[in-house]
């Protein structure tokens, strides 16, 4: 038997969950697939409604893990096996290697040293990353992860030697006996190849919105200037494609609850960036629930901005490495070909255990959303369980840290 | 007081800047006994198990790190004694450049970088010199929960904190248990798949709570008033039978809504024409089988209602302006009137519940009728988001049920029947629909709008301040925390907080309790909630030395301290969140933390050397930094390799609103140049994390450059910036350009004296 608690999922809301219960006393441990904490909303440049910062709340969160020595974070790490039952569960977890030393060491200087590169899995491809590297600024654990694949031959030469890298590093597993478990392993990004209609990932300016996230990011490859990937240019003409994925049988049979939100802010961004921009949003329904409809009025109020209602067919390249949009308006019943320098997919979000096989005892929905597992001590939190904002994610997660804590409490 | 202090530096992570052993060594010479251990390690994190061995057998009752930031491998240092952090790395070495740019010299550290790197090593022993570890304010806590307000979030915060072993006390307004559910026995659906109406079962639910014995249900009772501090709050509860005086170790406020005032419904019909009912209404008479009609309008789009109150506004201001009232005494005491925040808006916040509610209701009449009803539903934006997609769906395909985006231009009563004129819809015509019968939304107004629902017994008034920042809702400002109030130890859960469908309301509910919980058992172990969660420290009033001026009772972001009736401050702990805006506010310097105070910052300003000779040695600038936001900023510009002015020395403050005017004069007596507070933005959209720190401490600075005018130091000597915590690359030259200032105001002219 055991009292401690499982987190799976070191994003917002498993953050969320961990924190809140290990404030409670009871002891946590985060398993957190990628090398940082934060999840997506690490990626993100500002949060709608109030455009601040998300390491702002990042900052917090850490502050408080750094004090309480009841949470074990382990990062590159995933459940590979479980058995036992509610209360008592057995929890295999893998552990990818990081070779980098267990501490903080500043490799700045000999990441910036090194040649070989792979695209940035945390810039959505808009850039590089070398084979030493750190995401985030604000990363937690503030550790450099070595990734011999992009190592080029010279490159492996400046690294050999150095006594705070392991290239010989091998992943192993531990066991974790805790009681209760809390499911928070979040969203990814709808795979725009999938939008064949919309140009699958291959028309140049076209991008998603979690990549302009990216491009208005200080941290990001253009640090924060909005600009045409395809030659760094401010761009005029800027459409959205809201529902790039979602609301469709054909893809995401739902509404992923933050597009039109996100499309609001980045509407923001353009307008703070560049006044003059022309902004066109179509929509099929412009979703800003509760209070969010005052981000909604002050979007409309500016003279830049145009909303019509219709799904985009296509999106093609033009010249200029322009994008061709096919779009229907509804309301006037008109198909209407335009050019736009830049077009943002407002892709939805997946939960990211859609298509996996993950090794917990939780029954998902066709869509790959968690749908029970309670009865099991197994709570899913967060965009696991539906797709959900920031603030929303958080109170699912302190749900979740309530349902978890009564599940071990008196055990 | 830190008395043996033992004093190590890493030279992995400093020492390609600096010379690290003669560092080590004036600090020897300087402090003596007092650093009984003074280390040179090659590695810090390799020398924990040698620093623990130390602090035994040397009996250390301090240890100072002086490597890289403290916001780094936090983990790896935890001993049994008080640890203090020298930010050498990030905000020294890697953060030094010469004032005229020139290339640095990689052979010999620079004398600036020198001097800087000495004078945070001494002002960090001083730090820790003057920091004691803190007895911490446990109480015993109450292990019992109010609930205020027995609806559908209510009763799954009561049924929950039971559950979690709690007693729980649940005050209902009404005569019985289930508030707006009452009228809703079929509602959207409150779990996986997300797809279908679903009875609500509240009979079960009720039952639940009234059977279970830890849980006390109080009906026709309101709360008469709140005192006390978590863990031991007394609650009075005026019932029908007298009131009831209950121990309480914290609060869920769960009191819901109430519709909105018919009259911004009027444009609609609504009070005008019987044939038009509000959703709520529709479902009570749904509920009851008393829906006769059988062509049904309804209408999301609230257009019609918002343009009326935008008109009746516009006139209004073309009116006369009325008599201002005069403006009561400075000092005058205020008698509480609540402020009534009903509006239009609370319509238009109702979006997502009322295009839920309304397919809902919708179907519902369809199904009951053998879609011998047609039902139209006219929206402008379905606001339907997320998972509910899937009820959306579900709800639409009903024979019945006819819907279309639609501009409603006009509900006007036709005697027999009701026409609704619709513009700009999908069906590329405008027309009339002849119904006889018309369904508006119902705004859902929180009751904490209206009503002050707690009744703090609080020196700042029995309300929750700055509700109208959320149009009356009980919400917090934080996205990332969604149940701070700046109430300790109450929690709003479901409609009083947002307009919430009934999933999201359970799940509220829980989150709430979650947080009652911990505030409880964080009152019993005399330690902080949110944000400085785990704080053992708490402020300590020298009470012979106040002079009753007020200023920490009024400035308190918690309303923390009440007082008695000379004004003398009277602390709950427990309702403090220790950030130390009390201790910046007081004039007498009467409050402290153990680990953090007045003497020990001013101290550490002292310590530092400030040079005689401006031209040559060039300007000192002290800025004291926010250590949320504006302190990673500059950790994470001196990552990003953005240096900044080396004549600046920078001290984390807990919130600017912690920043005490002596410190400026401190300075200034010190010969300091320049003072530059660097927090956080402020306004409605604050980032402030203890909510008004960086606003406070910007009004007090005003006072401050007052009080140096007359001393006859150029007021702008002192100066307050904004940054965000993602600012990094732009802090180095909001520092510079505030250095550039102070070098051309010249020297401080107390400089020397």
């Amino acid at each position: 038997m055991s009292n401690a608690i499982l987190v799976v999922g070191g994003g917002f809301s498993g953050l969320t969950a961990a924190i809140e219960a290990a404030e409670l006393g009871h002891d946590v441990y985060i398993v957190e697939k990628s090398p940082w904490l934060g999840g997506r909303v690490a990626q993100l440049n500002k949060y709608f409604p109030k455009l601040c910062p998300p390491s702002c709340g990042l900052e917090i969160q850490f502050q408080r893990i750094r004090k309480n020595p009841r949470i074990k974070c382990l990062t590159l790490a995933e459940v590979v096996g479980l058995t036992g039952r509610k209360g008592d569960y057995s929890v295999r977890v893998r552990l990818s290697p990081r070779r980098t030393a267990p501490h903080n060491v500043d490799f700045s200087l000999l990441a910036s040293t090194l040649e070989g590169q792979s695209p940035s899995e945390f810039d959505l491809g808009l850039c590089g990353r070398k084979g030493l590297y750190k995401s985030m600024p604000f990363a937690f654990p503030g550790r450099y992860v070595l990734d011999p694949s992009t190592l080029s031959k010279a490159d492996a030469a400046r690294v050999a030697g150095n006594k705070f890298l392991d290239l010989t590093e091998q992943e192993r597993e531990i066991e974790l006996n805790v009681g209760a478990i809390v499911v928070a392993t979040g969203w990814k990004p709808y795979d725009v190849t999938r939008l064949t209609n919309l140009g699958a990932g291959s028309v140049k300016n076209c991008v998603s919105n979690m990549q302009l996230e990216r491009l208005a990011s200080p941290f990001g490859p253009t640090s924060g200037r909005i600009v045409r990937p395809s030659d760094g240019r401010a761009p005029h003409n800027v459409a959205f494609v809201q529902c790039a994925g979602s609301r469709d049988q054909n893809h995401l049979n739902y509404c992923s609850y933050i597009c039109c939100m996100a499309t609001l802010k980045h509407c923001l961004y353009l307008a703070e960036q560049n006044p003059e921009s022309l902004i066109t949003v179509y929509y099929i329904d412009l979703r800003a629930p509760g209070r969010y409809v005052n981000v909604l009025e002050k979007v409309k109020a500016l003279p830049n901005v145009r909303f019509v209602k219709g799904k985009a067919a296509d999106a093609v390249q033009a010249e200029g490495d322009r994008v061709r949009l096919t779009v229907e308006d509804a309301v006037r019943g008109e198909k209407l070909t335009l050019d736009y320098d830049l077009v943002v997919l407002a892709t939805g979000m997946q939960p990211s255990l859609a298509g996996e096989n993950p090794p917990l005892p939780v029954p998902l929905d066709e869509d790959g959303f968690i749908a029970g597992g309670e009865e099991a001590g197994i709570f899913a939190a967060g965009c696991a369980r539906m797709p959900l904002d920031v603030t929303r994610s958080a109170q699912s997660g302190t749900a979740a840290a309530l349902k978890a804590v009564q599940t071990v409490k008196g055990r | 007081m830190a008395g043996k202090i033992g004093v190590y530096f890493d030279l992995q992570n400093i020492g390609g800047g600096l010379d690290v052993e003669a560092l080590a060594a004036q600090t020897r010479d300087k402090w003596g006994d007092l650093t009984a251990v003074v280390k040179v390690v090659p590695l810090l994190a390799e020398a924990v198990d040698e620093i623990r061995a130390d602090i035994e057998t040397q009996s250390l009752d301090g240890v100072l790190l002086c490597g890289a930031s403290p916001r780094v491998d936090g983990d790896l240092y935890r001993f049994s004694v008080q640890v203090e952090h020298v930010n050498l790395r990030e905000q020294c070495v890697l953060a030094y450049r010469n004032p005229d740019n020139s290339p640095v010299d990689s052979e010999e550290a620079p004398e600036l970088l020198t001097l800087m790197a000495r004078d945070y090593v001494n002002m960090g022993v001083v730090k820790l010199q003057k920091s004691e570890v803190p007895d911490s304010a446990a109480i015993k806590g109450v292990p019992r929960i109010l609930v205020i307000g027995g609806g559908w979030t209510g009763l799954t915060a009561a049924a929950e904190a039971a559950a979690t072993g709690y007693e729980v006390v649940l005050v209902e307004k009404a005569e019985k248990l289930g508030g707006a559910a009452c009228n809703i026995p079929t509602g959207s659906p409150l779990g996986p798949l997300w797809t279908d109406k679903q009875p609500v079962n509240l009979a079960a639910k009720i039952e639940k709570v009234t059977g279970d014995k830890s849980i006390t249900v109080h009906c026709n009772a309101r709360m008469e008033k709140l005192e006390g501090q978590p863990g031991e709050f007394t609650a009075v509860i005026a019932t029908s039978g007298g009131p009831v005086t209950v121990q309480v170790g914290a609060v869920v406020l769960a009191t819901g809504w109430t519709p909105l005032d018919e009259k911004y419904l009027a444009p609609m019909g609504l009070g005008v024409s019987p044939m038009v009912v509000h959703a709520a209404q529709f479902g009570k008479m749904l509920a009851a089988g008393q829906v006769t009609a059988r062509r049904i309008a309804f209408v999301l789009d609230t257009t019609l209602a918002e343009e009326a109150v935008r008109k009746a506004a516009e006139e209004t201001a073309e009116a006369p302006a009325e008599a201002a009232k005069p403006a009561p005494e400075e000092g005058e005491a205020k008698p509480f009137v609540k402020e009534d925040l009903e509006s239009i808006k609370h319509l238009q916040y109702s979006n997502a519940v009322n295009s839920v509610g309304m397919l809902r209701l919708a179907n519902t009449i369809c199904e009951k009728t053998d879609d011998a009803t047609q039902a139209f539903i006219l929206y402008k934006d379905m606001t339907v988001p997320g998972i509910l997609e899937r009820f959306y769906k579900k709800m639409q395909n009903r024979l019945g049920v006819m819907m279309t985006k639609a501009d409603v231009t006009e509900i006007r009563d036709h005697g027999d029947r009701m026409v609704v004129a619709c513009k700009n819809t999908l069906l590329g015509m405008d027309f009339d629909l002849d119904v006889d019968m018309v369904v508006v939304p119902t705004g859902l107004v929180p009751t904490t709008a209206k009503d002050v629902t707690v009744n703090f017994a609080y020196r700042q008034g029995p309300d929750f301040p700055d509700l109208d920042l959320f149009d009356g809702f009980a919400d917090s400002n934080y996205i990332c925390f969604p149940y701070e109030t700046r109430r300790t130890g109450v929690y709003a859960a479901g409609c009083v907080r947002q307009p919430l469908t009934m999933d999201a309301c359970e799940e509220d509910a829980r989150g709430a309790v979650l947080k009652a919980v911990q505030c409880i058992e964080a009152a019993g172990h005399g330690v902080a909630v949110h944000p400085r969660s785990g704080d053992r420290s708490y402020p300590v009033f020298n009470f012979v030395r106040c002079t009753q001026c007020k200023r920490c009772t009024e400035e308190c972001p918690f309303g923390a301290l009440d007082d008695d009736e000379k004004g003398t401050p009277k602390p709950n702990p427990a309702r403090c969140r220790r950030c130390g805006t009390c201790f910046g506010a007081c004039p007498e310097r009467v409050i402290s933390f153990a680990n953090y105070n007045i003497d020990q910052i001013g101290s550490m300003i002292r310590e530092v050397q400030v040079p005689k000779d401006f031209k040559k040695e060039g300007p000192r600038i002290l800025i004291l930094a926010c250590e949320n936001d504006a302190y990673p900023a500059l950790d994470m510009a001196g990552m990003r390799r953005k240096a900044w002015s080396p004549y600046c020395r920078v001290i984390p403050v807990r919130c600017l609103g912690s920043v005490n005017a002596i410190w400026v004069s401190d300075a200034m007596s010190k010969g300091f140049d320049g003072v530059m507070l660097l927090g956080c933005k402020y306004g409605d959209d604050y980032q402030c994390h203890f909510v008004k720190g960086s606003e406070i401490c910007n009004r007090r600075k005003e006072n401050i450059a007052e009080t140096l005018n007359r001393l006859g130091v150029q007021p702008e000597r002192v100066d307050q910036l904004e940054v965000a915590i993602d600012e990094y690359d732009k802090v180095p030259d909001l520092i510079d350009g505030f250095v550039a200032r102070i070098t051309a105001l010249g020297p401080n002219p107390f400089k020397g004296m």
